[in-house]
């Protein structure tokens, strides 16, 4: 008896969870099926699902929407640029703090990880200034090195971490083989990490991909901008035509969703092996 | 060149037991240089992004009319508290949550599983259309949540993002909604970690669920869920998106916290002063937090957090 309360009880509570979690996904999917006139009438399902708002976003055929595909772009052009940059700057950083010895190691692993624990939003004001003081204002290059700078610490972290399970024998055997710190790099480093080196990526990508505060205030240009700031533009007003948007927001969630469901083994690998970022 | 590092590699992962371990080879200078260009283009970005806002915010935050100036304000101090607020409520009701939950994605059932990998899509989504549409769903005339109120229970659902006491209460729900999942895998990978025959030994003593929580679960977690605590309290703090994308502040600024009001001051009032002295009034709780979990996780290397 208890044992079928109990099973009962977990059916419930897995139920509960499942609507908490999928309802504003639900509602985002509903939203972008209805027609443009029948958004406030407050259904569970519409009257009349649609697909046509999805035709009207690919045919950018609404002013809201005129530069779709341009703003689309942009998103994916500054999430791949910020992967590779991060990736670069990471295994680099981590390879010198991890594997040579290095009087200053500990002092560069400090400065990392405290950077890496202070909230990107403190610093927006600073950092917003600086970049003016760059010329980096509405430049792509500004939101790609924002990116950079707070994911890079986690990353470096990760990689370091993850590379901690790897003998230091292997490292030894080649520079006793005559190898350089380049090619032990090269060769043993690189190949050896790669695990983690997918979890970092991903993890870049899906935060360039969907950073929102960053890319408002620095971004400004209506064919520079990615689609998070069109999308937050609107964000208070009504009038706009939130069907289209919403189904801007469907498009928007797919990579995402759809990269994190492919890397999810590579992501709990990294996490639990580099402590926590969320 | 790629033959042999692969032979000699394959000799030294299994060394001859009964030979001496080889003495690791003498500090070489070389290694100092080689650092320094490895670590190059991290350090450019550090002191180009990270280095240089932090000196430039210091040197503004020197201006004490600044700080007058939002003192005076009573909508800072309304700030402050609901930071408080979001803090100790949101951060608490979602580390608990994470904590009984992850006994429950920690179930090797397949069906538990599957929902699992759902379960952390709110991570995965951009944060911009999900919370947009949690505040469609919160519309007070043709919500979800409010047609859904009145289709079953016959209840007129409130003013959810026109009340600042429901709009702050919402908040925290999205903020709950958005960051739960992640905190609950990670606590589950802790509980994953836990050796078996801590579990065993326990049954053997005839310990019942709760006593096998109490004595064997919690203390295993408790470093792991104490770190966990202490770093979203801190990104919690920054957490601008489930603020300002939900209720942008409002009604009348009456749920900002403090990374909103910080941006709203510098973009909105362009008073970057008041901005960067809003965030450092944070200091007192950042500092401590920041100085604690650095030692924490630079001693234990993370592994186990």
């Amino acid at each position: 008896m208890t044992r079928i309360l109990e099973k009962a009880g977990l059916i419930l509570l897995g139920i509960v969870i499942f609507f908490w979690t999928m309802a504003p996904l639900y509602n985002m999917l509903i939203m972008s099926i209805t027609p443009v006139n029948a958004i406030f009438a407050g259904k569970l399902w519409p009257d009349n699902p649609t697909l046509g708002n999805y035709v009207t976003v690919f045919r950018q055929e609404n002013h809201y929407l005129t530069h779709f595909w341009r703003q689309l772009f942009n998103s994916v052009f500054i999430a791949a640029a910020s992967m590779i940059i991060v990736l670069t700057i990471a295994t680099l950083a981590s390879f010198a703090v991890g594997r040579l010895r290095l009087r200053f190691a500990p002092f560069v692993n400090n400065l990392a990880l405290t950077t890496y624990l202070i909230p990107a939003a403190f610093l927006a004001i600073p950092f917003y200034q600086v970049l003016a003081f760059y010329g980096l204002l509405d430049s792509q290059w500004g939101l790609i090195f924002a990116v950079t700078t707070f994911t890079t610490p986690y990353a470096i972290w990760v990689l370091r971490n993850y590379a901690d399970s790897i003998p230091f024998e292997l490292d030894e055997a080649a520079m006793v083989d005559g190898a350089s710190r380049w090619q032990i790099f090269c060769l043993v480093y690189l190949p050896l990490i790669r695990p983690a080196m997918i979890a970092i990526g991903t993890f870049a990508l899906l935060h360039a991909w969907n950073e929102y505060l960053y890319a408002f205030l620095i971004l400004s240009h209506e064919t520079r901008v990615t689609l998070t700031v069109t999308l937050g533009l609107f964000r208070s007003d009504d009038s706009a035509p939130w069907p289209l948007l919403m189904a801007v927001g469907v498009l928007y969630s797919i990579p995402p969703a759809a990269l994190y469901f492919s890397v999810r083994k590579y992501m709990v690998t990294g996490l639990t092996s580099g402590g926590v970022k969320d | 060149m790629r033959g042999r590092l692969g032979s000699m590699t394959q000799f030294s992962v299994t060394p001859d037991p009964t030979a001496p371990s080889p003495p690791r080879p003498p500090l070489i200078s070389s290694d100092s240089a080689w650092g320094l260009f490895f670590l190059l283009p991290y350090i450019v970005i550090f002191v180009l992004f990270v280095a240089y806002p932090i000196g430039y915010a210091v040197w503004l935050a020197t201006d004490l009319k600044a700080y007058a100036r939002i003192f005076d304000d009573p909508i800072y101090w309304r700030t402050a508290w609901n930071t408080l607020i979001f803090l100790l409520v949101g951060v608490n009701l979602k580390m608990i949550l994470a904590l009984l939950l992850s006994g429950f994605f920690a179930l090797p059932n397949l069906w538990i599983r599957i929902l699992g990998a759902f379960f952390l899509l709110p991570w995965a989504v951009p944060h911009i259309p999900s919370i947009i549409s949690i505040r469609w769903m919160l519309n007070s005339e043709w919500g979800m949540v409010n047609t859904l109120l009145f289709d079953l229970f016959r209840i007129d659902g409130p003013n959810w993002l026109t009340n600042p006491t429901y709009g702050l209460s919402s908040i925290i729900a999205v903020h709950i909604w958005k960051y739960l999942p992640f905190w609950t895998m990670i606590l589950v990978a802790g509980r994953m970690a836990i050796p078996r025959d801590l579990y065993d030994a326990a049954a053997v003593d005839g310990a019942t669920k709760l006593q096998r929580f109490r004595h064997v679960t919690f203390p295993q977690l408790k470093a792991l869920f104490l770190t966990s605590t202490m770093l979203t309290t801190i990104w919690s703090l920054g957490d601008f998106n489930s603020v300002y994308l939900l209720t942008g502040g409002g009604p009348a600024d009456r749920t900002n916290t403090l990374a909103t009001m910080g941006i709203r001051y510098a973009f909105r009032q362009a008073d970057f002063e008041a901005g960067i002295v809003t965030m450092v009034s944070a200091v007192p709780i950042l500092i401590p937090l920041v100085i604690m979990l650095t030692r924490r996780l630079s001693k234990a290397g993370g592994r186990q957090a």
